[in-house]
């Protein structure tokens, strides 16, 4: 698609988006009038979670600690709030072959707000994201709904992000990206052993949406390498639409079967399946084990190119390998044991959990710059990652 | 207020008025298997949480990956 059919055609999304976004308001209105006293939802658990994340691979080691904290105020208000440390070492392979800057620490702190009144649950939500050179502000409004004598619950939600970009190698750098989020899902009690969901997010960008190190590459014949580098260019809108089918099934024996399967499109032209499917097993009461397998697979971004043909060959150009066609496999196994299950003092129950993730990213376009070839003719880039999740959670 | 909100008012109020005389297949004292934390979509937020976070930042697919929230009728 040329640049110009990819401005009209976010045009005409945004068109429909206002129209999806005054029907998402609508609903949200009658749902709240209609509210009726059927069967009650509940509050989430009053629990408080200290997680450890580790993850290395493609060069780049992430880790740090998580915590979440939930608690009921009265009998119909729930308060959370987070906190979360990314501390990045290493480079990934677009800081090695660019010598871009890279970001060495993010936090995110949030704060969330539920309150329930009958059947219906409405959530307010503020996440703060910073990094040295990124921060994002994210604003979130939800409501679901039980119907049908609790047999179905809607649920709709509404996120607005206000992202501002930063250079680390320049303080008078700034710009900024507008982000909306409309998310519609339905979940659905099918038999007594089965339960399925059906979930639908929109989201819309606005703004400088590149990262302003990131550089492409193009085929120079008087460098030496035979190639050279030039800063990339994004489409100042992006448009995304996502729908996904979950299923969760009671297996005999307290064992659960989970199907995932998420289809993604979006105005850069890009395509993508994740698929995913999990078993659950639950031993001697106070363990439970967990496997799963995750596939996923996109297609690139229209303005994508390993290697362009010559300097500012089009106007809009990128090289940054999420955005290129891939693969990829995970595999995860996790232990959880409860170690208290029975109330003491203030605490309810208590338990650890211990994960670990293997994935394996395999890219069709992007290629390895660091191996000597002909420009072009390096082989595709691949890599694995390892992550590791040890938490710790009490009830209360 | 536009047609298309009308619209959605009306389906939604239809959908509600409708709620008094649907009878539930599955009783509320039938959904103890579905209750079981191992049958939620999301189990431990926080872990699911930062999944989340490590496929977003290295994939260009987002939205509808879970946490918006909505129960599951066990109550």
């Amino acid at each position: 698609m040329p640049p110009a059919a990819l401005v009209a055609g976010a045009g005409a999304t945004d068109m429909m988006l206002r129209s999806y976004k005054g029907a998402v308001v609508a609903i949200v209105l009658a749902l709240a009038l209609l509210t009726p006293t059927l069967s009650a939802q509940v509050l989430p658990d009053d629990r408080l979670d200290l997680l450890y994340h580790f993850y290395e691979g493609g060069g780049m080691t992430i880790q740090g600690p998580s915590l979440l904290a939930r608690k009921q105020i009265g009998s119909s208000v729930s308060v959370s709030a987070s906190y979360t440390v990314d501390s990045i070492s290493g480079a990934s392979i677009d800081v090695v072959t660019t010598a871009s800057p890279y970001t060495e620490k993010r936090t995110e702190i949030s704060a969330g707000v539920d309150y329930l009144r009958g059947s219906t649950l409405l959530g307010f939500t503020y996440t703060n994201s910073d990094e040295k050179d990124y921060t994002a502000n994210t604003f979130g409004v939800s409501v679901s709904q039980e119907i049908f004598g609790g047999m179905t619950t809607v649920s709709m939600g509404y996120v607005r992000g206000f992202d501002e970009v930063g250079r680390s190698d320049n303080p008078d750098f700034s710009a900024d990206v507008d982000r909306h989020a409309w998310r519609l899902g339905l979940t659905q009690v099918l038999t007594r052993n089965l339960i399925a969901e059906v979930a639908f997010e929109t989201i819309s960008d606005e703004g400088f949406l590149n990262l302003p190190y990131r550089q492409v590459r193009f085929l120079d014949p008087d460098s030496a390498t035979g190639f050279s580098w030039e800063p990339e260019v994004y489409p100042n809108t992006r448009t995304s639409n996502a729908i996904a089918l979950r299923s969760r099934l009671h297996l005999p024996f307290r064992a659960a079967l989970q199907t995932d399967y998420r289809y993604y499109a979006d105005s850069w032209d890009i395509d993508a399946h994740t698929a995913e499917i999990g078993y659950t097993h639950g031993v001697l009461d106070r363990w439970t084990l967990d496997v799963g397998y995750r596939y996923y697979r996109q297609s690139g971004a229209e303005f994508f190119s390993d290697l362009f043909p010559f300097r500012e060959s089009q106007n809009f150009r990128g090289r940054w390998k999420e955005i290129s066609a891939f693969d990829s496999h995970a595999f995860r196994v996790g232990v959880n044991y409860e170690f208290m299950a029975e109330r003491r003092g203030f605490l309810e129950r208590s338990a650890v959990g211990l994960s670990f993730e293997r994935i394996l990213y395999d890219y069709r376009d992007f290629r390895d710059v660091r191996i000597d070839a002909d420009p072009g003719e390096e082989p595709t880039y691949s890599f694995e990652a390892n992550v590791i999740q040890f938490m710790l959670s009490v009830w209360f | 207020m536009s047609r298309q909100k009308l619209l959605a008012v009306a389906a939604a109020a239809l959908l509600m008025g409708g709620c008094a005389s649907v009878d539930p297949w599955v009783k509320p004292y039938e959904r103890d298997r579905l209750a079981d934390p191992i049958m939620s979509f999301e189990r431990d937020p926080v872990i699911a949480s930062h999944r989340r976070h490590v496929f977003d930042v290295r994939e260009a697919a987002r939205g509808a990956a879970g946490g918006s929230g909505g129960g599951c009728g066990c109550n």
